[in-house]
């Protein structure tokens, strides 16, 4: 089935099996930054960003974006390398998986909370799991980020 | 010794933070050939079966089912997947496949097809005749068991002895005695004996194990995998399967995660069976079910200890007996074993006797390997917390105790020298241990007086606070190399090429920093690239806390022979003596005569003497120098519920130099994480039919930031005079302390000790019932 949307500002039309999700459209169209770590909807590596909402992009049909807004990291390409330069300094960049999702969770983030207090950045990151960091430098970039941004 | 570093324990932004958070194509799985076959492993759903016949006849018949694998097409040549050098310390004991099944998820065929879904399909079609057999699953009744015996096959073997004897389900055993322990235990004025349980925990990293091959156009064949172990991989592929090596290469893209997981082999031998066969490249990517289940876990072991002291607080003897469960394979079997002794018990190296010994049984569970720790963390969580007791029953500070009792610089234990990796050790003195210090500031910083051993802050609150200390090692010494290529650019950059395995820790970035430290220049002149057997120089790789003092000690030789060089070139230049040549990374200068390196490696390319400029280095360690650790933790129980939560963990750690102290924070802290994730919350729960049920992320609770408290990370001022730049390891250390530290808090809470892992409320409330 032939689905439409538009992903990162452009007009897309992409040819999909019925009940194919839409991690699996956009890595098989060379979006690879969206990645896959487990198959229950539990990591959070998968995550863009629809019409302004994270969501697991391993738990949306492809046909359910239809005529929706989806963004992944390649539409933020600046604000990312901004947030890595937060989570270089707190010891938060390691093996990289989970940090374009977490660039794009933080970019939401921004949007809807821009003044976040520590436990409201927890609550927001909580989906997204992480297994090199242990959390407490990233936690601390992101509050960082957020600040300097004020 | 030391001096005022430029690059080298600065805040230097990772080499390819920026480029991953904007989520460059970089791992495995992003830069597979679009055309790969799927390759799908059909797995046994018994825990022991004898397989007495597979019949493929009809998968072959489904349409775009290209090659299907089992053990009536397979070469039959026993080897083990635990990817360490040459000859493994772990037994040959697994065959691609085999007339057996060993566990639920043990792989039984391979199925490649042009899609997933015909892959799928294609498995349900195969038609295996099992006969079931009777299972090991509870690892206290392995040994010398009557009715079963996991491996019966002919062929397997050990490399070298391990005491490996499958038919009494053993895959090691290994025993060692320093002094006399039974007599040193009848001096002491004080005994404490007890016995620790822990758990299988998973690696859970987050990117699932991933693998693909294709033939190149010289019919070589090449392999990317998620390994931490190219270099083994070409070795073993190439042995299990006849290939010569020189038509290998294998090649380690951007990993997400490893933490020993990704030391052992996992599809890598089935894709390249399937592109050999076929002639089409072929992937293969573990579902999350199968990064759990069908992967490898840390082992489950059972420690007992027997502890004598004097009344006055000294420690007279230690005995550590262990069972370990390395479940259907042995891989890391005898190593992982051994590690529980040897990186635990030197911390107490004032002792007149010690034993050490035990087995490593097979069962029918999922296959334990190497995971971060390998062995320490087991150890510690044993050890640390009958510390404490014994603190108790002497009615001392259990801080003053480990004081009292653990190595100090220029000491020494004699367990170096007797226990090495799987065979006899490396004698050597610790020229670097600030353990004294990292004890004193953690107590400090965690305002233990203030806190221990207990305080009420609600109704049904309280909080309370433990502490444990830790050592591990830097590599394995006379057996671990690295090596590191340099190649001048013109324009006076540096091409690095190192066999070092960056899997998320961030050794590039480590590994480019003393690069450009050595030869005066900076973070962007360096260029590195890893991990590949056809374009990078041979580096063990990423395992045994080796490579930021392995690898970069090799880096580290590679830059001071570049620099040499480097000034020869340029006096030939000036015609003057190299000694009379002074560098400071960007001109050569010789009283009035001066080159800079920009001319100097333009000319060498295209004008005068033209060649090219590169050198090549080797480091293989003599010593293994220990990183050191204080731990304090402060945790928050419901005293109704028996709920907890973690409020700070302090932690000091001497690792010598930090080459990149931010680095070394987050390698520090995702140590503790993980670490407290075993101590907490991560079960492993089998079903009676030994099926993992605890196989995803909704089952096995991994920490979310949610249950992280404040961590509080200084290093020792401390320098290492055989690492680079004075560094040690710090990749492993994090993760020993928080079992320990968990265990001991709850007993400062409530005075009851929990005696298996993860320490749940659960169990503090089946404590407290049986202290009433």
């Amino acid at each position: 089935m032939l689905v439409k949307f538009n992903l990162n500002g452009l007009d897309v039309e992409f040819n999909v099996k019925p009940g194919e999700y839409l991690l699996d459209t956009l890595r098989a169209n060379g979006v690879k930054s969206v990645k896959k770590g487990c198959d229950g909807s539990s990591c959070g590596a998968c995550i863009v960003v629809v019409d302004d909402k994270p969501v697991l992009s391993c738990s949306v049909l492809t046909a359910q974006v239809e005529g929706h807004r989806v963004m992944t990291v390649e539409s933020i390409q600046e604000e990312a390398a901004e947030i890595s330069e937060y989570y270089s300094r707190h010891g938060a960049d390691q093996c990289g998986y989970c940090n374009a999702a977490a660039a794009l969770m933080i970019h939401a983030l921004k949007k809807e909370n821009p003044n976040p207090t520590d436990e409201e950045i927890a609550d927001y990151m909580v989906g997204n799991l992480c297994r090199c960091t242990g959390y407490h430098g990233q936690q601390l970039a992101i509050k960082e980020y957020l600040g300097g941004k004020k | 010794m030391k001096k005022n570093f430029k690059v080298v324990n600065n805040l230097t932004p990772s080499v390819d933070g920026k480029g991953l958070m904007q989520g460059r194509s970089a791992y495995t799985d992003d830069i597979a050939p679009a055309n790969a076959l799927i390759v799908k492993l059909l797995r046994s759903p018994h825990a022991f079966a004898k397989v007495k016949n597979i019949d493929i006849s009809e998968a072959l018949k489904l349409p775009g089912v290209e090659c299907i694998l089992t053990k009536d097409n397979v070469p039959h040549v026993p080897f083990t997947r635990a990817g360490q050098g040459y000859p493994e310390p772990s037994p040959h004991d697994k065959y691609i496949f085999d007339d057996y099944v060993r566990y639920v998820g043990d792989e039984v065929a391979a199925v490649a097809a042009v899609s997933e879904e015909i892959a799928l399909e294609a498995m349900k079609l195969i038609k295996v005749d099992y006969e079931v057999l009777e299972p090991i699953l509870d690892f206290e009744k392995a040994a010398d068991n009557k009715t079963t015996i996991i491996h019966p096959e002919d062929g397997i073997h050990e490399m070298f002895p391990i005491g490996f004897e499958p038919k009494r389900n053993l895959a090691a055993a290994y025993e060692m005695e320093v002094g006399n322990v039974e007599e040193e235990l009848k001096k002491s004025d004080v005994i404490v004996e007890d016995t620790f349980y822990s758990q299988a925990q998973a690696h859970a990293m987050l990117e699932p194990h991933t693998c693909h091959a294709h033939l190149d156009e010289h019919n070589r064949l090449v392999l990317y995998s998620t390994t931490q172990t190219p270099f083994h991989v070409r070795r073993i592929i190439s042995k299990t399967l006849g290939i010569p090596v020189e038509k290998l290469r294998v090649v380690k893209p951007r990993v997400g995660g490893g933490f020993g997981g990704k030391q052992a082999f996992h599809g890598e031998m089935f894709v390249s069976l399937v592109t050999l066969r076929t002639k089409k490249p072929a992937k293969c990517v573990f579902t999350r079910e199968e990064v759990f289940g069908s992967t490898y876990t840390r082992h489950p072991m059972r420690i007992h200890l027997r502890v004598g002291a004097t009344k006055d607080g000294m420690i007279n003897a230690i005995d550590c007996r262990t069972l370990s469960d390395t479940g259907a394979y042995g891989e890391h079997a005898l190593t992982v074993f051994m590690i529980v002794g040897s990186k635990v018990l030197p911390l107490y190296n004032k002792v007149k006797a010690v034993k050490f010994g035990g087995q490593v049984v097979y069962t029918n569970h999922v296959s334990a390997g190497a995971y971060r720790g390998y062995g320490a963390i087991q150890g510690n969580y044993a050890v640390e917390s009958i510390i404490d007791e014994l603190a108790e029953k002497l009615g001392m500070d259990p801080i003053k105790l480990r004081e009292m009792n653990s190595m100090k610089e220029k000491e020494t234990s004699p367990i170096f020298e007797i226990m090495g990796e799987g065979t006899e050790g490396t004698a050597m003195i610790m020229e670097s241990c600030k353990l004294p210090y990292c004890i004193k500031r953690g107590r400090e910083l965690m305002e233990w007086d203030k806190k221990y051993p207990v305080k009420k802050v609600g109704d049904h609150k309280v909080r309370s606070v433990g502490c444990a200390i830790a050592m591990q090692g830097s590599g394995i010494p006379f057996l671990d190399m690295g090596s590191c290529t340099i190649k001048l650019n013109d324009g006076g950059s540096y091409m690095v090429t190192v066999g070092a395995t960056d899997i998320g820790q961030g050794s590039d970035t480590v590994i480019s920093q003393i690069v450009a430290e050595e030869l005066g220049t900076t973070m962007d002149k360096v260029i590195i690239y890893s991990s590949d057997t056809d374009l990078t120089p041979y580096d063990c790789g990423a395992y045994a806390s080796s490579t930021t003092y392995i690898s970069g000690n090799a880096a580290y030789n590679a830059a001071c022979k570049m620099r040499e060089r480097l000034i020869k070139e340029a006096a030939a230049e000036l015609q003057v003596k190299p000694q009379d040549v002074e560098f400071d990374g960007k001109t050569f200068v010789s009283g009035e005569k001066s080159v800079t390196l920009d001319d100097l490696s333009v000319g060498r390319l295209y004008n005068n003497d033209t060649h090219q400029i590169a050198v090549t280095e080797s480091y293989h360690g003599q010593v293994s120098p220990p990183p050191f650790m204080a731990a304090f933790g402060e945790f928050e129980f419901d005293t109704e519920t028996y709920e907890y939560k973690m409020i700070k963990y302090v932690t000091v750690t001497d690792c010598g130099t930090t080459i990149n102290p931010a680095l070394a924070k987050g390698q520090v802290e995702g140590g503790i994480v993980q670490g407290y994730g075993m101590a907490s919350s991560e079960a492993v729960i089998y079903n009676s039919k030994g099926k993992l049920l605890s196989n995803t992320f909704d089952t096995y609770h991994i920490p979310t930031c949610k249950e992280v408290g404040e961590l509080v990370s200084e290093f020792a001022d401390s320098y290492e005079p055989s690492g680079p730049f004075g560094a040690k390891s710090v990749g492993e250390i994090g993760i020993d302390t928080p079992p320990a530290v968990l265990c001991n808090a709850v007993y400062n809470a409530f005075g009851v000790r929990v005696h298996s892992l993860p320490i749940t409320p659960e169990k503090i409330f089946e404590a407290m019932k049986a202290k009433k």
